[in-house]
């Protein structure tokens, strides 16, 4: 027996640390899915997708820029000093995660306005004549598309990456501190947005592509996995204990049914069969797909909370 | 440079927690939190049983994720003998440094900013103790600069055993557990 008791009451610490809801996996997930939608919006700006009259890079920006201001919003609802939160932006924190992620939100704003610009809709631009008149001006430069669609690739990658560099800098929970994360979370956020957006595309050549795109983005999703497993058990007792808790623990359950099961291989089954017309494309999977998403977020928040190290000292 | 430092001796600890109402009464520690507590440890099979008791708090690590995944710098090292300490006028409530702290050691105070020991930085300024130290009834606990080779807490370290938390995290904590 190494039985460890101890006195300490702190509220959202013990008897497990449970400090982060609801709301940081939301924003995880949503600044994922946004980030992957700023990578295939760019995307398709670089590639000249935009001479498509259908193609979903007009959309997708401003689509990007509501869900990225929703997941804001349920940060700030995270903080418990509200109205400090501007003290974010009197300082920059060169070794904080948090920070760099600030700043970068703060950069990801302007770079979706200048792909909104390349193609307002209708109404803003009717409304607004300097918004029309920056738009005329943003399509007579030589190469701004594809330089947008660069700067639009390049912030979502780096809003995708800190999404999970977030969490694995926190050495004090061993789940977190693996340097995979920051893969697994963009890869997830691109097969997420890549569903989101088969869902909604008019044009059913890039329905198409995005399915296809989906299957590699999935496939890819479940390598990192088992990377990141493999990782954790060939590491130290306190990772092993770690990842137990989603592949054995309390966990277990969703992790494997509702993430890997329904979230990534049947999904993935049924899409590849799809793409190669042996059955047609149904809103069914893309959903699942995005909704396994979501629970990712939510089973590494809450379980890489419950991962600790371990406090005793008289059996080691 | 001084580097403030515990060391608790773990054999005259009897686990009493006067230490945790001098803290609580010293710094107004709200009800239902606690910046120090006390730790048992039970290890073995009766009759052969192996105990330790430790009273616990925040380690004022000399590598400090508290510090660097602040992203206000409203967690930070202190000038004078390296304690951590938050500023509560910057701080946003974000929570990542309860979440990088492998002790455990911090807290949300009701007033919305991150709490925890801070070495009573106001009485060691004026040159006192801190309250745990104070009260103390077997006087296990002792304070001081590690860096003065003649300090009590210096020569307590360069003959008796100790350890310290959790060492494997990497944070390099000051605090000294004699055994």
């Amino acid at each position: 027996m190494n039985e460890l008791s101890h006195t300490r009451t702190n509220h959202l610490i013990d008897p497990s640390m449970h400090v982060w809801g609801w709301e940081i996996p939301v924003y995880l997930f949503l600044g994922g899915l946004v980030a992957g939608m700023m990578i295939i919006a760019g995307y398709f700006l670089f590639m000249g997708r935009h001479k498509e009259p259908k193609c979903s890079c007009f959309y997708l920006p401003i689509i990007s820029t509501i869900v990225l201001s929703i997941g804001m919003f349920a940060l700030f609802l995270d903080l418990e000093h509200k109205l400090y939160f501007w003290r974010l932006y009197t300082t920059f924190q060169l070794k904080s995660p948090m920070s760099w992620g600030a700043w970068i939100l703060v950069l990801v704003y302007p770079a979706l306005f200048a792909n909104i610009l390349i193609r307002p809709p209708e109404i803003i631009s009717n409304k607004f004549r300097l918004i029309a008149s920056l738009s005329e001006k943003i399509n007579r430069m030589k190469n701004s598309t594809r330089l947008i669609g660069i700067l639009n690739i390049s912030l979502g990658v780096l809003l995708g990456v800190y999404t999970g560099i977030l969490l694995s800098a926190l050495g004090a929970r061993p789940l977190w501190n693996t340097s995979i994360l920051w893969m697994l979370f963009l890869i997830s956020g691109l097969s997420a947005a890549a569903a989101f957006v088969h869902l909604i595309a008019k044009d059913v050549q890039e329905r198409e592509m995005l399915a296809k795109a989906d299957n590699t983005f999935l496939t890819v999703e479940l390598i990192v996995i088992i990377l990141l497993i493999v990782g954790a058990l060939s590491s130290t007792q306190a990772h092993i204990d770690a990842i137990n808790i989603i592949l054995t623990g309390p966990f277990a359950a969703s992790f494997w049914v509702f993430v890997v099961g329904l979230g990534i291989i049947i999904p993935l089954i049924f899409q590849v069969l799809a793409v190669q017309h042996k059955i047609i494309h149904t809103p069914v999977f893309p959903i699942m797909v995005i909704v396994g998403g979501l629970i990712l977020r939510f089973i590494i928040v809450y379980a890489g909370q419950y991962s600790h190290w371990s406090h005793t000292v008289l059996g080691k | 440079m001084a580097r403030l430092v515990m060391v608790i001796d773990t054999r005259k600890c009897v686990g009493c927690m006067d230490c945790v109402v001098a803290c609580k009464t010293e710094n107004n520690v709200p009800e239902g939190f606690n910046r120090d507590w006390i730790t048992t440890e039970v290890l073995g099979k009766s009759p052969n049983l192996q105990m330790e008791i430790r009273s616990e708090r925040c380690n004022h690590c000399d590598n400090p994720p508290c510090v660097y995944c602040c992203p206000t710098g409203a967690s930070h090292i202190h000038d004078y003998g390296g304690v951590i300490l938050v500023e509560h006028e910057l701080c946003i409530g974000c929570k990542a440094c309860l979440a990088s702290c492998p002790y455990d050691a911090r807290f949300i105070h009701p007033d919305g900013y991150a709490d925890k020991c801070t070495f009573c930085i106001h009485r060691v300024e004026k040159g006192m103790n801190p309250a745990c130290v104070d009260v103390c009834p077997t006087h296990c606990m002792y304070f001081g600069d590690i860096d003065d080779p003649e300090s009590r807490v210096s020569k307590l370290i360069s003959t008796r055993k100790y350890h310290t938390n959790i060492p494997e995290a990497g944070t390099k904590p000051q605090i000294y557990y004699l055994t």
